[in-house]
């Protein structure tokens, strides 16, 4: 028996594409299923946020920008690098909350999920545009763009499987995001942050921040700049709170709060689609 | 009056200032006293277009900007002048007539100065007879770098004469006069040549307007009215884009000047895309949102 002190992880914010403290540098521990300190975590707060989502919007159009084969490497590159930290990521999340032939399971699931929307990044445009049969001498068609920028609320359970799997499709379709992680488990999300931080993922396309959900989300819905929100946060008073905000500018609005991450149903275009806007062109033809 | 021996120079602590300034930057202001702030500041602001493609229709589209700058809320306050180049004046002046608005239209061969003496005094006089009632004349720097510190105070004289009524702003382009001292002694000759405004860049050369050099331009202001009791205005232009600056700019000229010049007869800001960047932060005080730009109009 040793001595030694454990150097427990100060975890940051993950904003643009850096590592940086909460300007409030207000801090929380995270505990572990016994209940012991098991990280520091940045209490984000609601100029964090700010911040994140001027990110955010300063990546949205590069991103979008990107050809979409592109931003199937990048994300293709993610798995890779998620792969490389399985051992991590086990131990983790094992530590944080499940058995460990659970948390094996999320992790490889969670290195699948992302190949599938990395596959999926230039093929979903094929499969929802249309040309569409109109009564005039235009070609008409219709193809799908990304919506923005969207706030993600993290659920509390399935650490990472439900944190990669409300990301990958939102980014593999062109948009950026903000993350609001889970109180419980926001060292995983920043565990994370650092796999995304050095995946080839432009920064800003993904922030991630730690806090008090119950702090950031009605800001985060009521932020004019904020074009679509997610919440997988089974909270009733949060999403009533999302809900009036939202309105503010006409906010998609989403909430995936009772779906099973674990299962295959879990992945689909569909989840891509989510977060599209559809866009008709009228094009004039000659006879 | 005593005109000052412009060959002495007056002499200017870099670190001093560069340090009092990273004071001003740490004053946090809130709540009342912020939507205040940013109202007056908004106030202040000479919505600028100088480009070689203003066309009628963006200059009439900025004067609209100018008068009604968020429409959706009516209790916003308009900006202090439009500013454009002399052959947009007539155009600016019919729409802003009545509202209040100055018209300002920069002048003598902007941005360089590089124009014979004659053709800069007939560009200010034109500027003037088709309405603008501020120019914003440059000063040859090409001069004032040689030394010729007579030729300087000169032209600025005879550019007041030639304006008549209509207020001269003096841009020293700091960003070409290499050391604040410099900028301090061209600050001095503007003042005493009759300037009733200095103004820091043309917005065409970086760096522009900075907070150190606008902190030495004040200090020449404050040292001349305290000698005289006049009072002279003063603008940073260029590089002015959030109301986080802006703010800060405005307690350097409390705490530097005093609320006397907290005015926009004595203190203006240059800048286009300054205002949004306002209207944005007035409306997150006020309904407690952070806004978008998508719900402003481009001005």
């Amino acid at each position: 028996m040793s001595n030694r002190l454990n150097v427990l992880k100060t975890c940051k914010l993950y904003i643009g594409g850096k590592f940086s403290r909460s300007e409030s540098e207000h801090y929380f521990q995270a505990l572990d299923k016994k209940q012991k300190p098991l990280a520091n975590l940045c209490r984000g707060s609601r100029k964090d946020l700010r911040n994140a989502i001027q990110a955010a919007r300063k990546a949205q159009a590069g991103w979008a920008g990107r050809t979409a084969y592109n931003r199937g490497q990048i994300l293709y590159r993610m798995a890779e690098m998620l792969e490389g930290r399985r051992d991590q990521f086990v131990a983790e999340l094992e530590n944080a909350a499940v058995t460990r032939r659970r948390a094996e399971s999320e992790v490889e699931l969670a290195i699948d999920r992302l190949v599938h929307y990395a596959g999926w990044t230039d093929k979903y445009p094929a499969l929802f545009s249309s040309v569409n049969p109109v009564a005039s001498p235009h070609f008409n068609f219709s193809i799908p763009e990304p919506t923005g920028v969207v706030g993600i609320v993290a659920p509390d359970d399935n650490a990472l499987i439900g944190l990669v799997s409300l990301i990958a499709p939102v980014i593999a379709g062109g948009n950026t995001c903000v993350v609001v992680s889970s109180e419980k488990h926001g060292s995983i999300a920043c565990t994370l942050a650092e796999v995304i931080h050095s995946s080839d993922v432009p920064g800003g396309v993904v922030n991630v921040l730690t806090g008090f959900r119950a702090e950031l989300v009605s800001h985060l819905a009521g932020h004019m700049d904020v074009n679509s929100v997610l919440s997988a946060a089974n909270d009733p008073e949060q999403k009533k709170i999302i809900q009036e905000n939202a309105h503010l500018n006409v906010k998609r609005v989403h909430f995936y709060d009772a779906t099973d991450w674990m299962k295959e149903q879990a992945q689909s275009p569909y989840y891509i689609m989510d977060f599209q806007e559809i866009k008709t062109t009228w094009h004039p033809v000659g006879t | 009056m005593m005109i000052p021996d412009f060959k002495q120079t007056v002499p200017v602590d870099q670190i001093g200032v560069e340090e009092r300034v990273a004071r001003f930057r740490t004053r946090s202001i809130k709540k009342e006293s912020k939507l205040f702030a940013l109202k007056l500041a908004l106030q202040m602001v000479d919505l600028t277009t100088l480009e070689g493609m203003d066309s009628p229709g963006k200059v009439r589209q900025l004067c609209y900007k100018a008068m009604y700058p968020h429409a959706a809320d009516p209790n916003i306050p308009m900006v202090a002048a439009i500013c454009v180049y002399p052959n947009r004046v007539r155009l600016a002046a019919e729409i802003l007539k009545g509202s209040g608005i100055h018209v300002a239209s920069v002048a003598t061969s902007f941005p360089s100065g590089m124009g014979t003496l004659e053709s800069r005094i007939e560009e200010v006089k034109y500027a003037v007879d088709e309405g603008a009632d501020e120019i914003d004349m440059v000063i040859s720097r090409w001069a004032f770098l040689k030394g010729e510190y007579n030729y300087v105070f000169d032209e600025i004289a005879t550019f007041k004469e030639a304006c008549g009524p209509a207020h001269l702003k003096v841009i020293l382009e700091t960003g070409e006069l290499e050391t604040y001292e410099n900028v301090r002694k061209a600050s001095d000759i503007a003042i005493y040549a009759g300037a009733d405004f200095i103004k820091t860049s043309t917005g065409k050369i970086s760096p522009a307007a900075t907070m150190p050099v606008t902190l030495v331009m004040l200090y020449a202001i404050r040292d001349y009215y305290l000698r005289t009791g006049n009072k002279v205005g003063m603008k940073p232009a260029g590089g002015i884009r959030d109301a986080k600056t802006a703010l800060h700019y405005l307690v350097m000229v409390k705490e530097t000047l005093g609320a006397g010049w907290l005015t926009p007869d004595l203190f203006r800001f240059g800048a286009s895309s300054l205002a949004n960047d306002l209207l944005m932060q007035i409306i997150k005080q006020k309904t407690g949102q952070y806004q978008s730009p998508d719900y402003f109009s481009i001005g």
